[in-house]
């Protein structure tokens, strides 16, 4: 499974939380705007490979940072 | 000049403090959380990174449980109006800022609380038995001033958190003075919500604070001070309820967020972190209090020897504001006469109305600047 996923946040405060916590796991990411088909209010996102959509889920769960949704992009 | 003026707010702030506000104010100044530009991201992520600092330093885990607001003002508000309800009881002591005797007295009066105040020792310091015979039916929550910004005088903030939780009982502590002095965990001191200034121990600029909340605290109980833009959830009307969005309506002090998170760094980067600093004005207390006892004309202090260098005293014979002037016009040392928004506390120790001469010294201050501040006092006094 190829392409990328950007996990959208309601608040940027908790996209930021998760840039941290994905960092300290060393999954690569990278926060970028959001893409303009998807809508969020959040103004950016996280962008990750989507074979690592599972584990990112289970980490940011067991961190308790909110999110809104993952979307394939 | 020197400026023994610390316990309002500190001064100088270290350099890298000033170097991170200029740095955001030149290089960066962008709203954080409201676009999705560059510019934005980064104001955001030094946001993020100090609050992340504020937690570690409260110890709490989730760096989404540490409030901005302006001052240690607005976080007290924030906790006192937003959590008592009708028909609560609230404990607090003498030694409280107005800070937080003023909200609970308005409560009071609108007959929506009953409060009493425990007086203490005759420094007013609490025991955990005069806590616990003033808990009653429908006690609350308790307000304490960890550490008195009039006389410096500490509570027993752990003894009377462990009695809080074991009765379920709120404790919310100001910490405007001792943040930075005083080492705080939320966890380990059965603090509910930690309230603090960043503009005086921690070394960030004015205009900076907040609101620390334990890990697990159910903060839907807390109604917000003030609801607003948070650039979250900007289709609803309603304002978000998740932390920390639910406390921060309207643009962050992003400038002085940035040296705070700075101030914190500097302590941090001390040999022996808040030991040092607690070392460095307990000696400066030690050496100011015996010799001023020694050699001036009148000094009586209302604190104590050891303290962590908050010093109230007057001079006999003198009034308080003649003493700040002279020392001020004369002398070119800065300090604070009166009642330092503390009537009760002036109260408890007897200098109420009059107040005291209050020295706050700052890590930056030294034994020569108390040298000549001795010298200056000594001649404001007179005689031998
Ligand atoms: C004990 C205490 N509580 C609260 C405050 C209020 O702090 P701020 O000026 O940051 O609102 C102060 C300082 O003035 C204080 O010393």
């Amino acid at each position: 499974m190829s392409g990328e996923s950007a996990i959208l946040f309601h608040s940027s405060n908790y996209a930021m939380w998760a840039v941290d916590v994905l960092k300290q796991a060393q999954i690569g990411h990278k926060l970028i705007p959001v893409p303009r088909e998807l809508s969020s209010d959040c103004g950016y996102c996280v962008r990750i490979e989507t074979v690592n959509a599972d584990g990112v889920t289970e980490l940011l769960n067991s961190e308790n940072i909110e999110f809104d949704r993952i979307e394939n992009i | 000049m020197i400026y023994f003026d610390n316990a309002a707010t500190s001064f100088p702030k270290p350099m890298q403090v000033t170097d991170a506000v200029v740095d955001y104010m030149t290089k960066i100044g962008a709203n954080p959380g409201r676009a999705g530009h560059i510019q934005s991201v980064r104001a955001g992520e030094i946001v993020f990174e100090t609050r992340k600092k504020i937690a570690r330093f409260f110890g709490v885990k989730s760096p989404m449980n540490a409030v901005f607001t302006s001052n240690a003002t607005e976080a007290l508000n924030t906790a006192v109006k937003g959590l008592l309800r009708d028909g609560d009881h609230v404990i607090t002591s003498a030694m409280e800022h107005n800070s937080v005797l003023r909200p609970l007295k308005r409560l009071e009066e609108h007959g929506m609380i009953t409060l009493t105040l425990l007086d203490g020792d005759e420094r007013g310091v609490l025991s955990v038995e005069e806590v616990l015979k003033a808990i009653k039916q429908g006690t609350r929550a308790i307000v304490l001033n960890h550490m008195s910004n009039v006389t410096g005088t500490v509570q027993p903030v752990r003894e009377i958190g462990e009695l809080c939780r074991s009765k379920g009982i709120l404790m919310i502590l100001d910490c405007a003075q001792s943040a930075g002095i005083i080492p705080v965990d939320l966890c380990a001191d059965h603090i509910d919500i930690a309230c603090f200034a960043g503009h005086k121990g921690l070394y960030g600029p004015t205009g900076t604070g907040g609101m620390v909340i334990r890990d697990g605290f159910n903060f839907d109980s807390i109604t917000p001070l003030k609801e607003g833009g948070t650039g979250s959830l900007s289709d609803k009307t309603v304002q978000p309820a998740f932390m920390p969005d639910k406390f921060e309506s309207g643009t962050l002090n992003v400038a002085g967020i940035a040296g705070l998170s700075k101030g914190i760094d500097f302590l941090n980067s001390l040999p022996e972190g808040l030991k040092s600093v607690q070392l460095h004005k307990q000696t400066l207390q030690k050496y100011f209090i015996e010799k001023a006892k020694k050699h001036i004309k009148g000094f009586v202090t209302q604190s104590e020897t050891d303290g962590y260098g908050v010093v109230s005293f007057i001079i006999v014979g003198l009034s308080v504001s003649e003493v700040t002037m002279k020392l001020s016009d004369r002398y070119g040392i800065m300090s604070r006469q009166g009642l330092h928004c503390a009537p009760t506390a002036h109260r408890r120790i007897g200098t109420f109305p009059e107040g005291t001469v209050r020295f706050g010294f700052s890590v930056f201050n030294t034994r020569d600047e108390v040298d000549i501040a001795l010298k200056a006092l000594k001649e404001i006094a007179g005689g031998n």
